[in-house]
């Protein structure tokens, strides 16, 4: 009698998200945009908690005269008879009130409205992608619904929605949240439909594997295999799209912003903040640089994450 | 071929009416008033005359198909009228716009130019630009030139319009003082010197859209590059010993060509959209600018109307892409 012995493996089987993670760390771009996204976040996030001026803190009488208008400390290096102040290190605006503090501020809710907006349309984008993908039924009339919408003239749209829709919101959830919900809901609704059309397409393919077959054939219905069996499989189109979905809703509510559409000049987000410096670009250039960089950095970033994202999930580039 | 385009032409029309719809609707859903501006001590049956000559009286239905005739119908004839000398749209009523009133396609047409020869020469120019940056970068894979493409581009995808606009002014306008910050609509070209104040004042605005479009193009023409140069054919055509200028210029271009032939005319409507942020920073008289003080100051009809246009070129570019995609390439011949 022979012992059918198998050999110990030597190691324990690498996890899929550690070969994830090994792709990932390869490209280069992707690990620098990942770490600079992650500091802007904990700048926006913990900054507040550490900084010691408060963003909506506004002096008045004396106090205004003395504090309005100071420029950044490294002004010192070539114009020593400029108005600063260690305690004032980014300046401040035309109202005394601290410059990094409201860019913190701003930070927080663009990061804000765009992981919001970009969750809504992701959440929207799946769903209209996995039931137009897997029932064959619904797929031509979903898609021609995605078809009209990516013709519809977005940018517009979205201005006259702004607009006209509030004050009735600012009436019933309050002047900051209105706002706030209103240009989630804007900006998700108009940006779920390449998520949909990517998630459709991965779904029909999907649908046609054995597995599906296997699945089908023990009985499983129709919302356990969506559920259990097709999501899994199309997670990594839907991440991919979940990173660049927050660049494009960022870079969206900025444009409102600068616009005069969005956030109001007491609540401000980056777009807000580089709007209310434009008219006085000439004396104080700083005060439009610093929020226009920071949107363009962070989108830079979410950007090369994502395209390290889009390398390190698919399994064709991975083994190589 | 031409039963395609006939059927996409057929589609085209529900198309355009179901987004005319949703236009219509998301103004008149609005719970704005336009009578809100109007005094307190206004009575309220002058008011609603006042509503009444702004036609607010019809019913939803009514003033939809009201709409609808005075674009599709009366305008067109205004157009002829205007073109050959005719009378057909004497006394018929235009759509009117309640800022000026005037009626709005006259407004229209006299903001055309000033947003066409902006947004016009900055996509001329990154095409211009973004199709030898493609095919270089395409033929040198991982190149250095091909690595700084990629990250200009990246670059160009992420810097918005209004950042990117602001900037030059900062820099060529405020502290080198090289360009006019704003854009002069009423300068007119007569002689070299003031051709010359025309470039001057149209280089920053065309860079600023010429940077964004270049981003999307040149990655889209080193893509479909790089999906032609692998082919069998390529290698038939270094075979039989053909030149590698040939080759690359003439045979994997032209079928390079293609795909990004169609992305440029897809790309031309939102080139439109996009220049409503470019529009404002320059302070360009264009269409943009029109539909954001429409906006601002409720002009609904004006709203409507750009809006509406705004659809148009999105649904005729798309067919414009559909047909020529068919054309260039036989074997995606639909029927």
């Amino acid at each position: 009698m022979t012992e059918l012995s198998t050999p110990a493996p030597a190691a324990a089987p690498r996890s899929q998200w550690l070969d994830v993670w090994d792709q990932f760390k390869s490209h280069r771009g992707a690990l620098m945009g990942g770490v600079l996204f992650v500091s802007i976040l904990a700048l926006v996030l913990v900054g507040p908690f550490v900084y010691w001026n408060d963003a909506k803190f506004v002096p008045t009488g004396r106090d205004f005269l003395r504090l309005r208008d100071m420029r950044p400390i490294y002004t010192a290096l070539w114009d020593s008879g400029a108005k600063m102040d260690w305690a004032y290190p980014l300046g401040t605006d035309n109202l005394g009130r601290d410059t990094l503090a409201r860019l913190m501020f701003g930070g927080r809710v663009s990061i804000a409205v765009g992981m919001a907006a970009m969750v809504l349309a992701l959440l929207v984008g799946t769903l209209v992608g996995v039931v137009a993908g897997y029932f064959k039924r619904l797929d031509g009339l979903l898609m021609r619904l995605t078809d009209l919408f990516l013709a519809l003239p977005l940018l517009p749209m979205i201005l006259v929605a702004a607009v006209l829709f509030r004050e009735s919101l600012a009436q019933a959830i309050g002047p900051e949240g209105g706002v706030f919900v209103l240009i989630v809901c804007l900006i998700g609704i108009t940006s779920w439909m390449p998520t949909a059309r990517i998630v459709r397409g991965d779904v029909l393919a999907i649908k046609e594997r054995e597995f599906v077959l296997a699945a089908r054939s023990v009985g499983t219905t129709n919302s356990k295999m969506v559920i259990r069996h097709i999501l899994p499989n199309v997670l990594s189109p839907i991440m991919v799209s979940a990173t660049l979905g927050i660049a494009t809703a960022i870079i969206a509510e900025s444009s409102l912003s600068f616009l005069g559409f969005g956030f109001p000049p007491d609540f401000p987000t980056w777009g807000r903040l580089l709007n209310d410096s434009v008219d006085r670009m000439i004396l104080y250039p700083e005060r439009v640089i610093f929020p226009g960089l920071l949107i363009s950095l962070t989108v830079l970033s979410v950007n090369y994450l994502g395209d390290g994202l889009r390398d390190a999930l698919d399994p064709r580039i991975r083994g190589r | 071929m031409l039963t395609f385009t006939i059927r996409r032409l057929i589609l085209a029309v529900p198309t355009l009416l179901f987004i005319s719809l949703a236009i219509f609707l998301l103004l008149e859903l609005a719970p704005g008033d336009p009578m809100a501006q109007v005094p307190l001590t206004v009575p309220a049956e002058v008011k609603e005359k006042m509503r009444l000559a702004l036609g607010l009286g019809e019913p939803m239905h009514i003033r939809f198909w009201k709409w609808l005739v005075q674009f599709f119908w009366i305008e067109p004839q205004v157009l002829i009228d205007s073109l050959f000398g005719t009378s057909f749209a004497e006394d018929k009523l235009r759509v009117i716009s309640w800022q000026t009133r005037s009626p709005v396609m006259d407004i229209v047409v006299q903001r055309l130019p000033q947003t066409l020869s902006v947004v016009g020469t900055a996509y001329i120019v990154a095409i211009l630009i973004a199709i030898p940056i493609g095919i270089y970068s395409a033929y040198k894979q991982y190149s250095w030139f091909d690595q700084l493409g990629t990250f200009v581009s990246m670059v160009g995808f992420s810097v918005p319009p209004f950042f990117s606009g602001v900037l030059v002014i900062v820099i060529f306008s405020v502290q080198l003082g090289w360009f006019p910050s704003i854009y002069d609509t009423t300068h007119k070209v007569t002689d070299w010197e003031s051709f010359l104040y025309q470039l001057k004042q149209m280089i920053m605005p065309v860079m600023v859209l010429a940077l964004q479009i270049t981003a999307q193009l040149s990655r889209f023409m080193r893509a479909s590059m790089l999906d032609n140069l692998n082919q069998d054919y390529v290698r038939t055509a270094r075979a039989k010993g053909l030149g590698e200028y040939v080759v690359v210029m003439v045979h994997v271009l032209r079928n390079s060509m293609i795909p990004v032939v169609t992305v440029i005319a897809l790309g031309i409507p939102s080139i439109f959209g996009g220049a409503i942020i470019t529009e404002q920073v320059f302070k360009v008289n264009g269409i943009g600018q029109l539909l954001i003080g429409a906006i601002q100051a409720n002009d609904l009809p004006m709203v409507q109307t750009l809006t509406f246009i705004f659809a148009v070129l999105i649904v005729l570019f798309n067919l414009i892409a559909d047909v020529l995609y068919g054309i260039l390439d036989p074997r995606i011949r639909y029927d």
